[in-house]
Formats: structure tokens, C-alpha cells, sequence
């Protein structure tokens, strides 16, 4: 390994890296348009309650209105009270605006409280939107066996105290952030090798570097190293992006350092891996598409593995992706040194099998 | 002289076609050795397998001393590569391109004057997917040249050229000659390899079917020197009855071949006697080219009627 020809085949193909205002997009534009995006769906969508739009037919009734006041304290939904419709059944105006959740507070819901006699409120769901269903029905569950207990006289005996994992409080950003740096390690090496395999052998660019002294594994480490900058500094700006526009709790860690190098060390490897194994320019196209699709999506890139069902989680523990990224939750979010000691590990016996794997398979010549 | 290239029962098989077929020959230090055949002949193969690109079925090969296929680092030391239709990085430039072989050579080169020798210079810092074809093709030789290499291996070097290109390449192939360094050239244009070339072997379905200097080959190959004379029929049939050589009149010339110089006084006289009117007067020798394609076509032809005969 002769360190001046790794110097110079990273700074040919960093400038051609460089010239290329398509690379450039998608290794450091793409990653950035893909963290706002959803970053701003996601911060919305997490700090707003459900709206929950209610026909209060117990004229404002000092019971209905603390019971909505409850309602509203649980921060779960919001409640906005509405004048009632004449001639019109609620479902019906809830429909017309399109509304997917709705509530009602009967009349004489303040004397039924009051006299122990029971009263129902009504919910109105949609089916098409279960996730603002549930929240409404627990709330409001939640709130009427309060009021219930209160008016029976007795006391709370089960409580819930709520202790945070880690140092502090997580929002969707915070796992965000680690998941799109995984997915910009991932993404960038393995669509740019695959593709660089295939047309370099087409073009004989292989035969022609074959007749110089570089080596295939000289070539290949070059090629890592351009994408280990490419990772810092497209980490750096998803980090900063992450903070200044979301707020998002993740810092410059020196932890995330191995995961930098080993992620781009192993997915540059696998992808010229996947090329060199392929016959044809398309047929490697196909293969890394394979490769790449269920890993962007089953790593724990957009969502958090342990939400996942029980099988796609088993799966997830497969994919290396998998250990880049809960590698970098464990520094970023969850300071779990073994457990990022041991992600790291993972990725580095992988990418070193991967990366001789791929130094045998890339042929230089044809026999 | 010692030969740089050494080659000795060269075969290679693809399945059960012989792409090259057991072909011997050698190439003298700090000569031009044209390699010449129709598409498909098995010139690229052999240059290849000189190369160390691609392996041999059987025989022994030695390029300045060195298996190409086995010993491919050291000897990539030493030889410069031209490939056929010569394709590098799209957004290199050529200045770069030269800085970035000296430092895989480990070499010192000045990039503007090797630009310079291969007529690029004006182009140093133009992008590699910029450049017409034969400004890529005389990227491709700069490079070869980087490493001051013993052999150069030209690959086609001037194909789809226009003719003062051409001719540049011409021109450092001569020097490369004058260097003492050693040339292997394949190419398509008969006219390049018998003024470049000092020797030429011509590879036909896999076989050498011509080995030597040109004048060799044309002499051994080629028709016998000619005279051409413009004029009537007439005087065609006179020529035939007066001369005891072969004559043959078409379209308004007729040709008469010679066996020595002094044949053209005997065929002027004859003319002159005859007294019918004549214009041009012209001997004719066959080119290298006529050699190649009579050989070829004359081979093609065998091999077409052997395959029609029951």
C-alpha cells in the first residue's frame, strides 16, 4: 500500500467528484432536503394536539367546561367548541368539513354529574384516521374516570411516575438526525460504486489504471477516503441543520467518529462488491437497488427500530445499516459507550470481510 | 540486436474459437513492428496478451524479459500503453491527468512539455470529456510516455484521426524511434505502417500469414513492377503481339508488366513503332496496402470456395 498513490487517486477522483453538480446533490443537498422535509412534518405533527372539535349542549355548564378544561390539560387533544348546528346532525357538519374526530357533552350533563346518574358523551371517529380516534377516546377516557372517581369521593391509588430514558427528553428530530446521517452512509457510497464499477470496467478505465502501479486495493481505499470527508462534512450540515432548525438535541460528539469512517469503509466496499459481482451495468443497478431498499428502510433510518413489529425488528438486527445508526443513537442520543463499542465492531469485521471481499471479486483484467 | 518481444506458440481460445492461433514472432530492441490484419484477426488479442491485459491459452511470451501476464507490475514499469479507443476520467484535465500517472510512476515530469510533445498543450486545461477524439487519442500517448517507457504499445493510435493529427502522431512515433525506444503498432491504415514501420507482420484469422520488412512483403507478396500506358485498344493488341509479357488493356490503360528497368526502353520503343497515339506513361509498384488486400481477399476467396464445394 504506497500511501502517495492513495493521495493521488483520492484527489483525481475528488476533483471529478467535485465537477459533477449531480454527486454533489445528492451527497450533501439531497441529505439536507430530506431532513427539513421531515423535520417539519414530524416537529408539526408531534407538537400539535388533535383538534377535537365539540358541541357543548350543557349551555357552558360549570361541570362541562371543567371537563373539557381536563380534556385540554392532558395535552393530548385541543378542544375547540363550536356553536351548535340546527338542522343538522353533527357527524354530518363534521363530514362536510372534513373533520375526522368530533365530541359532544350531552345537555344536563352537569345535573347527572352532580346527582350521580349517568351520562354519556358522545365521540364521533373516523376510520381513516385511527391515530386521532385513539388519542380522543383515551383522553377522554382518561379524563371521565377522573371525574368518576372524584364523584364516587375516593382517591387515586395507582399512580404513573414518568422517568425519561437517557439525559433528556426525545423528539422525532433527535432520532431524525443520527437515522439521515446513516442514511446519507449508506445511500451515497453504494448507488456511486455500483455505478462506478460497472462503467469503469465498460469504458476500460480498470484496464487502463491496471496498467499503472496503483493497486485494486490503493484504488479502493482512495475511494473510501473520499467518502469518509464526504460523510464528515455532510454530517456536519445535517447536525447543524438538525439544531438551528429543529431544535433537535444531538451535539458534535467525538463518538460518532468511528461510524463516520467504518460506515463509509463498509458501504463503499459492499457497493463495489455489488458491482463487481454483476455481468452488466443494469444488472448491478438491480442488485444494489436490492441491497439498498430495505436497509434505507428497515435500519432504524426514519423511525426507531423498536417501534418496529417483532419480526421486521429481527430483520433490522441483521442489516449493517442497523448497527451505523443505533451506533450513533447510542453516542448521540443515549452516551451507551459498550453499546456503541459494540455496534462499531460489528461494522468494522463486516466492512474488513466486505472490503477483501470486493478486492477479490473486482477484476482489473479479463483472463 | 536483442529482442524486446519474444513470442512463441501464442494461443488463445475462446471456447472452441482460436482467436489466435499458435503464432511465432519477435521484436527487435528500438524498432517500429507494425501488427497488421482485418477486423476480428486477432491483432487486439495479441496485444493485449503482450500487455498483460488478458491472459494466453498456450505459448510463450516474454516482453522485455518479463511474463506479461504473470510478472504484470514490473513490467507495467516499463512499458507505455496506448488501448484502442483510449477513454479516461470525464472531468480530469490533461495537465492533471499527466501529474496524476507521474505520481502512480513515482516519477518527475514537467506535464507542459510532455503536453507539448503530443501537440496538447493548448488543451492542458480542458476537461478529458471535452476533447475530440484526437485530442483524447494524443492524451492517451502522453500518458503512455509519462513512465519513459522501453516498449510502447499503440493500439490503433490514429483511428478516426483527421490527417494533421495524423501525421503529430506520425511524428512521435518517429521520435519514440529516433529515442531508441521500441514501438508496437497495430493499425487499419497500410499507408502508417510502411512509413512508420522498420518491420510488419500481417495476422489473418488468427494466423500470421506475412512476416518482414514492407519491402520484403512486397516483394514476396506483391505483382511484379508495371508499366501503365494510356491509349487505344489498338494499341494494346499491338503491344501483345510485339512484346513477349504479359498485357492487359482496360478502360483506355494498358498494363505490361516488366521483369527489370530496362524493360521501360524496350515498351517505349515498341510504342514509338507502333505509331498509333499514346498519353501517360507511368510504372507501377504495388503498396503495401495491394499486398494486405490481395493476400486477404485471395485467402477469404480459398476459404469461400472450399466452404461452397460439396
Amino acid at each position: 500500500m504506497n500511501a502517495k498513490r492513495v493521495g493521488a487517486d483520492f484527489l483525481v477522483f475528488a476533483r471529478g467528484y467535485v465537477r459533477n453538480p449531480v454527486g454533489l446533490f445528492f451527497s450533501l443537498i439531497f441529505p439536507i432536503i430530506l431532513i427539513g422535509l421531515f423535520g417539519l412534518i414530524f416537529s408539526v405533527t408531534g407538537a400539535t394536539a388533535t383538534t377535537v372539535y365539540t358541541e357543548n349542549l350543557d349551555h357552558h355548564s360549570a361541570a362541562s367546561v371543567a371537563f373539557l378544561s381536563a380534556l385540554n390539560q392532558t395535552g393530548a387533544v385541543k378542544i375547540v367548541v363550536v356553536t351548535p348546528v340546527t338542522n343538522e346532525p353533527f357527524n354530518t357538519w363534521l363530514g362536510d368539513q372534513s373533520y375526522t374526530v368530533g365530541l359532544i357533552i350531552p345537555a344536563g350533563f352537569q345535573s347527572s354529574f352532580t346527582n350521580h346518574t349517568p351520562v354519556n358523551v358522545t365521540i364521533y371517529t373516523d376510520p381513516g384516521d385511527a391515530q386521532s380516534g385513539g388519542t380522543l377516546l383515551g383522553a377522554v377516557n382518561g379524563v371521565a374516570s377522573e371525574f368518576n372517581l372524584k364523584s364516587a369521593g375516593g382517591t387515586p391509588i395507582i399512580g404513573a411516575t414518568d422517568v425519561l430514558l437517557g439525559s433528556q427528553v426525545y423528539k422525532y428530530i433527535d432520532f431524525l438526525v443520527p437515522g439521515l446521517i446513516g442514511f446519507s452512509i449508506l445511500t451515497s457510497p453504494m448507488f456511486a460504486m455500483v455505478e462506478i464499477s460497472s462503467t469503469y470496467r465498460k469504458d476500460h478505465l480498470f484496464r487502463q489504471l491496471s496498467l499503472t502501479p496503483l493497486t485494486k486495493g490503493e484504488w479502493l481505499l482512495a475511494k473510501i477516503l473520499w467518502y469518509v470527508v464526504l460523510t464528515f462534512i455532510s454530517a456536519a450540515i445535517m447536525i447543524t441543520v438538525g439544531i438551528v432548525a429543529f431544535g433537535a438535541h444531538v451535539g458534535f460528539t467525538a463518538g460518532i467518529v468511528p461510524f463516520l469512517i467504518l460506515g463509509p469503509f463498509f458501504f463503499v466496499s459492499l457497493g463495489m462488491l455489488a458491482g463487481s459481482v454483476s455481468k452488466t451495468p443494469e444488472s448491478a443497478a438491480v442488485l444494489g437497488n436490492i441491497i439498498t431498499f430495505p436497509m434505507m428502510f428497515l435500519s432504524g433510518t426514519f423511525f426507531p427500530v423498536s417501534g418496529f413489529p417483532t419480526g421486521l425488528q429481527q430483520v433490522a438486527h441483521v442489516l449493517p445499516l442497523y448497527y451505523v445508526i443505533d451506533g450513533m443513537n447510542q453516542v448521540m442520543l443515549f452516551h451507551n459507550t459498550s453499546r456503541a463499542l459494540f455496534d462499531a465492531g460489528i461494522v468494522g469485521v463486516g466492512g474488513a470481510i466486505i472490503f477483501i471481499a470486493a478486492i477479490v471479486a473486482f477484476k482489473w483484467r479479463d483472463e | 540486436m536483442p529482442n524486446a518481444i519474444v513470442v512463441h506458440g501464442l494461443t488463445k481460445r475462446y471456447d472452441t474459437l482460436a482467436a489466435v492461433d499458435g503464432i511465432d514472432f519477435t521484436v527487435p530492441e528500438g524498432k517500429v513492428f507494425a501488427f497488421l490484419g482485418p477486423n476480428g484477426a486477432g491483432k487486439t488479442t495479441t496485444v493485449e496478451i503482450l500487455e498483460g491485459l488478458r491472459n494466453r491459452t498456450t505459448g510463450d511470451v516474454t516482453v522485455l524479459g518479463f511474463d506479461p501476464w504473470t510478472d504484470g507490475m514490473p513490467l507495467h514499469k516499463v512499458i507505455g500503453v496506448i488501448p484502442q479507443d483510449f477513454r479516461f476520467f470525464e472531468k480530469i484535465t490533461p495537465k492533471e491527468a499527466v501529474e496524476y500517472y507521474a505520481t502512480l510512476f513515482d516519477v518527475k515530469v514537467d506535464p507542459m512539455r510532455l503536453l507539448e510533445r503530443v501537440a496538447l498543450a493548448d488543451k492542458a486545461h480542458a476537461h478529458f470529456d471535452t476533447l475530440s477524439g484526437g485530442q483524447k487519442q494524443k492524451l492517451g500517448l502522453a500518458l503512455a510516455l509519462v513512465s519513459s517507457p522501453k516498449i510502447c504499445f499503440l493500439d490503433e493510435p490514429t483511428t478516426g484521426l483527421d490527417p494533421q493529427a495524423r501525421r503529430g502522431i506520425w511524428d512521435v512515433i518517429r521520435d519514440l524511434r529516433r529515442e531508441g525506444r521500441t514501438v508496437f503498432l497495430t493499425t487499419h491504415y497500410l499507408e502508417e505502417a510502411e512509413l512508420l514501420a522498420d518491420q510488419v507482420a500481417i495476422i489473418h484469422k488468427g494466423k500470421i500469414i506475412a512476416e518482414g520488412t514492407p519491402a520484403e512483403i512486397i516483394r514476396d507478396h506483391g505483382r511484379p513492377e508495371r508499366l501503365v500506358v494510356e491509349g487505344p485498344p489498338s494499341l494494346g493488341e499491338f503491344l501483345k503481339k510485339r512484346l513477349d509479357r504479359p498485357v492487359t488493356v482496360e478502360d483506355g490503360h494498358i498494363t505490361i508488366q516488366m521483369r527489370d528497368k530496362s524493360d521501360a526502353l524496350t515498351v517505349l520503343r515498341a510504342i514509338e513503332e507502333s505509331g498509333i497515339p499514346w498519353k501517360g506513361f507511368a510504372t507501377v509498384s504495388d503498396t503495401l496496402e495491394d499486398v494486405f488486400v490481395g493476400m486477404v481477399g485471395r485467402m477469404d476467396d480459398g476459404i469461400m470456395r472450399s466452404e461452397a464445394a460439396p
